[in-house]
This record gives C-alpha cells, structure tokens and sequence, in this order.
C-alpha cells in the first residue's frame, strides 16, 4: 500500500535519510523502530509532504505522491498520530474530533456521527469529555484525543509517531491494544517507535533505522529475537 | 559594491577621500552644493540607524525622534528661544549627550520586545515625540509648537560664521568622516561582535555570556548620538526648525537608506542616503509619484532580496529542509526573550 | 467641573462607539497575526480605502437626486462594496506582498517593511487617484442632524446607534463564523498550529487568503462608518487609526479575537475621556502610551495572547 523506494531526504546540508526503502502492505502493522534522530519522524514527514526528498519515491496505493503538498496527500487517506499528541489545545474535544474529519467534510453528517460514536467507542472517556478543552486534558487522555482525530478521517493508512511517548507504562500497554483493535478493523498501520519490545509485539513486521539508513528489515518475530536489534539501542550514537 | 583586494583599500579610501574634498571646485552652484551637504547630513544619520538596525539587528521605526531631539535642544542652545547662545563646539557635545540619554530612555522599554513589537514601540516614541514637539508651547513655550523655533545661530569658528553652502559642506563633511570612522571601529570592535551576535540569534548570544541588556542600550544610544549630530547639522543650517521635519516618513526614508545600503558595507549605506536625497532632485517633475514608486520599491525590495540584505536578515529557517509550497518553518518567537 | 460632568455621559456613548469601530479594525489585525504573526502595516490603509468606496458611493447617491434618501438603503449600499473592495485589496495584499516572503523563508523584518511599502504605496495611490485634498461626506443629507433622541437621559443620535449596531452585528457575525462554523475552526486550527492543519487537510494558504479577506472588509467597513461619523476622511487617515486599532488589539491580546473587540472598546472610552478631561491636543499620545505601556508591562494584553503554544499538546 505504502512504498518507500531509496528516499534522500535532507536539511540543509545534511542527509537525514539516505537511501531508505521500506513497504507497508494493506491491513498490516509495520513498525519503524530507532533511536533518537535515527531519522523515524523525517521519514514521516516525508511521507507526509511536510519534507520533500531529494531524490526517490513515496508511492501510496500505486500512486506517487512524493511531490505533492501536504494536504493533498492527506487527502487521499493517510492520517497522521503527531508525536506529543500536538492536538488544538484551544479547541474542545469534540471540536479537534471534527478537524480530524475535514476532510470527510462533504460528506453526509450521518457518516461523521457514525465514526465520532466509532471513537467513544474505542474511547468511552472521551464522550463525557467532549467539551471540555483538549489542552486541559492528562496526557494519556489526549492520546486518545489524538488517536481519535486520526481515526475519523477514516484513513486506509495510519500513520503513529512515537505513541508510547510521555505515557505511563500501563497506558503504554493500553494504546497498543487500541492499536491491535483498529488495525483488525481493518486499518494498515505504521508505528514509529523507541520502544522497540512493544512495538513489535503488536507488529506483523518491522524496519529498524539507524542514522538515516534502514539496518535491518524483518518479520516482527525475528527482530525480537535478533541481537542487532538490542545493538541498534544500545549502539546508538 | 565589489569588495577590493586588501592591497587597494587604502588607496582607494584615500581617493575617495580626496575627491571629497575636491568636489565644492567641481560643483558649479549653491544649490547643487546644497543637495551634496543634505546627502552628508542624512549619511550621518543614515549611519546612526544602521548601529541600530544594522548592526545589532533592532528594527526603529521611530529613529526620527531622536533626530528631532536633537535638533530641538541645539536650538535651545543656540537661538533667541532661550537666549541661550553657545558656540557650536559647545553645542554639539551637549545635544550628543543628551540625544545619547534619550536613546537610552527610549531603548529600555523596548529591550524585551519582539522584533515586530519592538518595530511598533519605538514608531510610538516617535509619534508621542512629534505631538509634543508640536503641542509644548502652552502654558511654558519650549518648543515654540507648530511655528517651531527660528533664528538659530549659524555654526562658527573662531569668528567665522558658516554663510555658503559649500563651507557648510566642509563641516557635514568631516563629522561624516568621523561618523563614519567611529562606524567602522564600532562594528569591528566587541561591541560590534555582541551586536552581531544579538542580531543573529539573541538566546545564543546571551548563552554565550552576552550582556544583551547593555549591548541593546548602547545601540541605541550610540545611534541617537549620530542623529543627534545630525539634528544640530540641520538646525545650524536650516537655521530653523519645525514639528514636521520630523515626522514618520522621515523615519521611513532613513531607514530605506540602510536597507538599500545595506550590505553591512558602510560606504554602501552613503550610497543609499546619496540615492533617496538625489533622486527626488534629479526627477523633479515627478515628486507626486516619489513616495508612490518608493512604496512601490519597498516592496519588490523584499521580496528579490528578503535575505540578500545580509545586514539585517537572519539566516533562513535553520532546521527544516525545503518545505516548497508549504509554508516556511515555524518562525521562532522573535529575537528577544521574555 | 459641572459642565465637565454634564457631557461626561455623552462623551462615554462617543467612546463606547468610536471603541466599537477601533475594534472592528482591529479585528483585522488580530486575525492576521494569527495565522501569520506578522503586523499588517498596511491594514490601517485599508481601512482609508474602504471610506474612499464608501465616499464615492454617496456621492453618486446623492448625485442620483432619489429623494427622499433612505438611510436603510444607502448604509448598505455604501458598506457592500466598500467591503467587498476591502477585502480584494486584502486578498491582494497577502498574494502579492507577504506570500512571496514567506515562501523564500523571510523573517520578520522583511515581510514588516514590505508591509510598509504596501501601506505608503496604497496610501499614495488613493492621493494620485483621488487627489490630495480631503473628501467630504454628505452624512446629513441621510442622517438629518435632529435626528437624535434621547436614551436614559443621554441624547444620541441615530447616526450613533445605527454605526454600534453594525459594528455590533459584524462583530457578532465574525465571532459566529469562527466560533461555529467549519471555515471557522480551520481557522483556528491554522492559527494555532499551521503544521498540524495541513496534516488535517486544511488549505493552509487557502485559510491565510480568506483570513485576510475577511479582517480587510471587516476594516472596510469601519472605513464608511468612520467616513459618515466624521464626515470628512483623507488619504493619510490610515495611519493613524491604523496604530490605534494596532494599540486595541495588543491590548486584548493579540491574536484573540474577542481581546480585539474588547481592547477597542476599552481604548474608545479611555480615549474619549482623556480628551475631555485632558488636552484634546494630547489624545493621540495617550493612545500610543497606552499601546507602550501595555507592550512593555504586559505583551500578552488583557485577555492573554492567542498564539500558538510553542509547547506541543
């Protein structure tokens, strides 16, 4: 569904991704594992049009969007979980569910009911949320906020940026459950995370970055197991 | 302007300096002579406001007040209004002073500021300066209000009182050669590097150990002191002056001379002043549509050469990689802290 | 002391009006800083060309001999287009001078003076237009000068009421549609984090574009109230309305919509006031105390600043 083929991305001078290829195919959980400026949220933001690569190709169910603007690329169904949640803290639950839906605008207001029932159903906390203004709301809850924003744009492809961040473990091993629900509802996913153990254990497969280039590209189980996947961690500059 | 081979400096500079001197044998009238003076005085003040703007990078769009102040009190010290009749020697030290204090009075409100918001403070000082320029002749008339203060004493040495243009030339001339010494000391010396560094990026520089704080007051007093030189060039040889000589526009016109020097070459920023001050001269016919090209100008201006003006400009957005079409990188909340 | 005190109600409705078309303008600013953080120098000229419109159109009614004039009628007749041509020069404004900026990766100060340039140049090509002489208005001829009553003791005049209560309207209006409708929350979203709404789907450019539509007719229209009230209006108006509206928006808080309307009218009424009780002379340099002061001691104004927070949710 998802194609990455030999991205260079840079800032300035410096070559943030070099050479990456990755592939996401439809209803998997792909994870995209390393540590800190390993180059994961470039390679979101490439895939997403806020950074354009220099050379080679982002493709999205057979059609290249590597040149196209942001909002056009969201467009097409790809949905976006910002790292640190990044949700419109002056606006009110409901009000950021409904940016989340923007671009379902046109669309019948029955649509937007069903998935805005969809995501308390998910998240019950949030309903009785639903005015209050996100800003105010704990961190684990505003993941849920983010998570949900994401959701009623109804993507094909979700993209997560370092879910696990900031939140208490227990939370940490909540969301990924939601993330197992909604990929068996039948949404593909890509994971960004640091968290490698978590990330895999709900992953069909996953790549591991390391400096800007992919290391190693496996089946979830097999990462687990491998040795080069706690050498990536603890190897890290 | 082509930067010359170290070799060629001094002789160039001191042609140039020559020719300088030369030119009141060349030139065929007072008048001319007269526009060559006017492009000298607004050189020096040209100066002044490329200390501010320039060097350590703090938009004053109300520089015009501290050329005012200083015209003003060389009047008070040199006309009827207070039958006060100091030599222009004496003066001149005094207005500096005292324009120099009202750089600082002026500059430690804004020293927190925003670069926009700072922009919009020192425009205030500069309209509150005018309205009382204007309004401070009831009940005690100091500045004479609208009518402004006339029959200001010529400069004069040793018993020789300035009469054409082309002595008052002689005079601008060598304060301009002095502005613009004290410039070039000023921006190589440490001040200069604080500056610089404020202006690029004024959280680093104060993790550097920079006392931004004194920095900042020290732009603007030395700037104020330059206008202040210039406001008692002018009001020695207008002989007079006015409320409106001192209005926004002229703040406008001051600093488009910075920005169309404004390369940080400080012969550039003479240039400037020699263009806005001849320009109006030469196309006479067309003064109806001077501000309305200038405008006009100021606009194409920024947008060919937005970062070209390396003097003021910061470098483009640090982190992110070309976002075309998308829009550039969150801009960071400005140069000053909070 | 006691005639003083005696017009000191009257001079409190003047302040509550002139305080409500402060805001109107400075609701263009607000908004403009909002999505772009930037201070529209030239959105005071703006303004200046929206009494022009308004000007222009009165002239042609009255020239177009319809007695008797019907104030219902000609108000708008005035407004429309005069916020209509507002806003196209807004929209002109942000395409032509401020985009191109931002696209290159200006700073501040760039797209500041060419805000400048924008306003000197609008400012003198109403001059070259319409020449450097003031315009008056025939108000009169729509609002006869009897046409007052009185209201709790206080004589107003129609003329008064009619200009609170459109900039009441529109100023109920602009917060409905930011408040409530979708355009409005795209709005909201671009203000408060660009990168996220363009993530959502948003038009980014699209929502500056309209932002600057809506706060230029939005100023438009204060321009032909300003224009009728006055009765006389010049090319350099903009100026200095323009920085008093600037003061009424820092001094709500920059960026909040309701600071704005909230900060014009506070400005109105001290205005007003200081000129009857001080020197009328000095009004103009309390404003620009008050807009010092408040910039010095508290930058985020009244009702705190709407910017984005640098902190992420």
């Amino acid at each position: 569904m998802l194609r990455l083929e030999k991205i260079m991305t840079y800032y300035g001078s410096i070559a943030a991704l070099k050479d990456v290829s990755l592939e996401i195919g439809k209803g998997e959980v792909v994870c995209l594992l390393g540590g800190n400026a390993s180059g994961k949220s470039t390679t979101m933001k490439t895939v997403l049009g806020l950074v354009k690569p220099r050379s080679g190709s982002v493709t999205f169910a057979g059609e290249r969007i590597d040149g196209l603007d942001t909002q056009a690329i969201v467009s097409k169904g790809i949905s976006l979980v910002p790292e640190a949640r990044r949700l419109f803290g002056r606006m009110t639950v409901w009000e950021n569910l409904a940016m989340g839906a923007y671009t379902r605008r046109d669309r019948p207001p029955a649509e937007f009911e069903e998935d805005v029932a969809r995501v308390y159903g998910l998240f019950p906390r949030l309903k009785e949320r639903r005015d209050q203004y996100a800003g105010t709301l704990s961190g684990g809850e505003q993941q849920m906020v983010a998570i949900s924003r994401a959701l009623m744009a109804r993507p094909q492809l979700l993209l997560m940026d370092e879910p696990s961040m900031g939140l208490a473990p227990v939370f940490v091993d909540q969301v990924f459950d939601i993330i197992q629900t909604i990929n068996r509802q039948g949404t593909t996913i890509l994971v960004v995370e640091q968290n490698a153990s978590v990330a895999l254990s709900i992953a069909h497969r996953g790549y591991v970055l390391q400096n800007g280039r992919i290391v190693m590209a496996d089946s979830a189980a097999a990462l687990l197991r491998a040795d080069g996947v706690r050498r990536a961690y603890l190897g890290e500059a | 302007m082509r930067e010359l081979g170290q070799r060629w400096r001094r002789p160039f500079h001191g042609s140039l300096a020559v020719l300088c001197l030369l030119i009141p044998v060349v030139v065929p009238n007072d008048y001319v002579m007269g526009v060559i003076a006017r492009i000298c005085l607004y050189a020096v003040l040209a100066l002044g406001l490329n200390i501010v703007v320039g060097f350590a990078g703090l938009l004053d769009l109300g520089y015009v007040a501290f050329f005012g102040i200083g015209s003003y009190v060389y009047a008070f010290l040199a006309s009827p209004q207070f039958g006060l009749h100091l030599p222009f020697i004496v003066a001149l030290p005094i207005v500096i002073l005292a324009t120099a204090i009202s750089g600082i009075l002026i500059g430690a409100p804004t020293l927190r500021l925003r670069g926009d918001y700072l922009a919009i403070v020192t425009l205030g000082f500069g309209e509150i300066t005018y309205i009382m320029l204007i309004n401070l002749d009831r009940p005690i008339n100091i500045t004479g209000g609208p009518s402004g203060i006339i029959r200001i004493d010529p400069p004069s040495f040793l018993g020789f009182a300035l009469e054409r243009n082309d002595q008052y030339y002689y005079l601008f001339l060598l304060l301009l050669g002095l502005a613009l010494l004290a410039s070039k000391r000023l921006r190589d010396s440490r001040i200069g590097w604080a500056w610089q560094a404020i202006r690029e990026d004024e959280l680093a520089a104060q993790a550097m150990g920079v006392n931004t704080t004194r920095a900042k007051l020290q732009a603007f007093a030395m700037g104020a002191s330059f206008a202040g030189i210039g406001g008692s060039l002018l009001a020695s040889w207008q002989r007079s002056v006015f409320p409106d000589n001192f209005l926004f526009t002229e703040s406008v016109n001051i600093l488009a001379m910075v920005i169309l020097g404004g390369m940080g070459n400080l012969l550039a920023v003479i240039l400037g002043a020699a263009v806005i001050v001849a320009l109006p001269e030469i196309f006479r016919d067309f003064q109806l549509y001077r501000l309305f090209a200038f405008g006009l100008m100021l606009m194409v201006l920024m947008i060919f050469r937005p970062n070209g003006l390396m003097s003021f400009e910061a470098k483009p957005p640090r982190e992110e990689a070309e976002p075309q079409g998308e829009l550039a990188a969150e801009p960071d909340p400005g140069a000053s802290s909070r | 002391m006691a005639d003083l005190l005696s017009i000191l109600p009257q001079q409190l409705v003047f302040g509550v009006t002139l305080g409500m078309v402060y805001g109107l303008i400075a609701l263009g600013y607000t908004m403009v800083y909002g999505v772009l953080f930037m201070i529209n120098f030239a959105h005071g000229d703006v303004f200046m060309i929206g009494a022009y419109m308004g000007w222009a159109v009165l002239v042609a009614v009255i020239d177009a001999k319809v007695m008797p004039i019907n104030p219902l009628l000609v108000v708008p007749l005035m407004m429309l287009p005069a916020m209509l041509f507002a806003g196209v020069i807004g929209l002109g404004l942000e395409r032509l001078a401020y985009r191109p900026l931002y696209l290159r990766g200006a700073t501040r100060l760039g797209p500041l003076i060419s805000a400048i340039g924008a306003s000197i140049f609008l400012q003198n090509s109403v001059m070259l237009t319409e020449g450097a002489r003031m315009k008056v208005l025939a108000t009169y001829r729509v609002f006869p000068r009897d046409w007052r009553f009185d209201i709790l003791g206080v004589n107003v005049s129609v003329l008064v009421l009619v200009i609170a209560g459109i900039a009441g309207i529109m100023m109920w209006g602009l917060n409905a549609l930011v408040q409530r409708t979708t355009l409005g929350r795209s709005m909201r979203a671009v203000a408060e984090d660009r990168e996220i709404a363009a993530v959502m789907g948003v038009n980014v450019w699209g929502v500056v574009a309209t932002t600057f539509f809506v706060g230029s007719a939005l100023g438009g229209a204060a321009g032909v109230l300003v224009g009728l009230y006055y009765t006389q209006i010049d090319f350099f108006m903009g100026y200095s309305a323009g920085l008093k509206a600037f003061t009424a928006a820092v001094l709500g808080g920059i960026g909040n919509i309701r600071g704005a309307m909230l900060g014009g009218l506070i400005l109105g009424i001290v205005e007003s006031l200081a000129s009857t009780l001080i020197n009328p002379a000095f009004k103009d340099a309390i404003s620009f105390a008050v807009l010092i002061l408040v910039l010095v001691f508290r930058p985020g104004g009244i009702l705190g600043e709407a910017l984005p927070d640098w902190k992420r949710v």
